[in-house]
């Protein structure tokens, strides 16, 4: 029972990096490096789950979680907003540069101010 | 470029023409009104550029009919962003020494926005903010007052400047000033933009009481106040 608080810390922690990161301007390469290892470490993960869904059972229960399908669950809403923080960042940059990209056009085809 | 660079305008006469400052008025769907402000506008501030942000109305061709240059983004982008390319333009475009920002909706009164540019001038400061809390009674509910109040407070507490309304479209900006704004936030967030941008750049500013002319068009075009959830989100994660 008293294990239970590994989990709670784990899925704490792992909400507030997703929160904190969202907060944080988007890094370089370090960040998708990172993002990269993060999926991969999931598929593992998976892949494991798959295999040797005992394997996942016994993890669970090292973590105070009842099951593996329920520690699966868990892996999957932190990956779920991951997500939704990746494709917020990109619609934010893709969004500043349509606004540049827009607004030469419309600087580009204003007329001339009158002249005095 | 300095403001003693631009066009060596005499300094008009309190009801002359202001000629040495470009009304910078974002549009988007007025149509039914647009014509009338810029009109009205132009008796006092024969220089308006107006930033039609893609509107699906007439108002493009109502605010060339009142007498604004206009500037068409080809699709709608927010009012920050319109902001952001009125201001481009007159930087680009003209030698102006000061711009003013101008709503579309008629609820500004252009003798505030002379009175606020002769006070730059005299006063040589580098912006002038409107504020509406400055002088007398305002009618504003008591809701949409204590989420301005607290916008004010927020911006005094981030920036260092004591400010009383964060969120008023009228402010006159001076040519170095406005050289050194990048507006990013599209959308309504971009007021408080403004003011974190201004503030860095340590140049002289005050705020200057204005009136606002609360209409049922002006209300019904205004922001609701859940609007100031989303500008907080705006300006929180993006």
């Amino acid at each position: 029972m008293s294990s239970q608080i590994i989990i709670q810390v784990l899925l704490i922690a792992a909400v507030a990096v997703v929160g904190w990161t969202m907060l944080r301007s988007p890094g370089g390469a370090r960040h998708q490096a990172g993002r990269r290892l993060l999926t991969l470490a999931f598929v593992v993960f998976a892949v494991a789950a798959i295999v040797a869904p005992s394997l996942l059972t016994r993890l669970a229960h090292l973590v105070g979680v009842g099951r593996g399908t329920d520690l699966l669950l868990y892996a999957l809403v932190v990956a779920f907003l991951f997500q939704i923080l990746s494709s917020f960042r990109r619609n934010a940059a893709r969004e500043r540069q349509i606004t540049r990209l827009a607004r030469r056009v419309a600087l580009d085809d204003a007329p001339s101010p009158p002249s005095p | 470029m300095t403001p003693s660079d631009g066009p060596q305008s005499p300094s008009p006469a309190p009801d002359g023409p202001v000629t040495d400052a470009w009304l910078v008025i974002p549009l988007y769907n007025e149509a039914p009104v647009v014509r009338d402000v810029i009109a009205q506008a132009r008796r006092v501030f024969p220089l308006v550029v107006a930033v039609d942000d893609g509107s699906v109305d007439e108002s493009a061709a109502q605010a060339r009919a009142g007498g604004a240059v206009v500037v068409r983004h080809p699709l709608n982008l927010g009012q920050g962003a319109a902001l952001q390319t009125g201001i481009s333009y007159v930087l680009e475009r003209t030698d102006a020494p000061y711009l003013v920002t101008f709503d579309a909706d008629g609820q500004h009164s252009v003798l505030d926005a002379a009175a606020m540019v002769r006070a730059a001038r005299d006063e040589d400061l580098a912006f002038v903010l409107g504020s509406r809390f400055l002088q007398g009674p305002s009618p504003v509910g008591w809701l949409k007052r204590l989420v301005l109040r607290t916008a004010a407070a927020a911006a005094s507490h981030t920036t260092g400047m004591r400010l009383t309304d964060a969120h008023n479209g009228l402010r006159v900006i001076r040519r170095d000033a406005a050289a050194q704004l990048d507006l990013r936030q599209n959308r309504m967030a971009h007021a408080s933009e403004i003011i974190r941008q201004l503030a860095a750049t340590q140049l002289p500013w005050r705020e200057f009481p204005v009136h606002i002319a609360y209409t049922d068009y002006s209300r019904g075009k205004g922001q609701s106040l859940w609007n100031s959830i989303n500008i907080l989100v705006d300006l929180l994660f993006s």
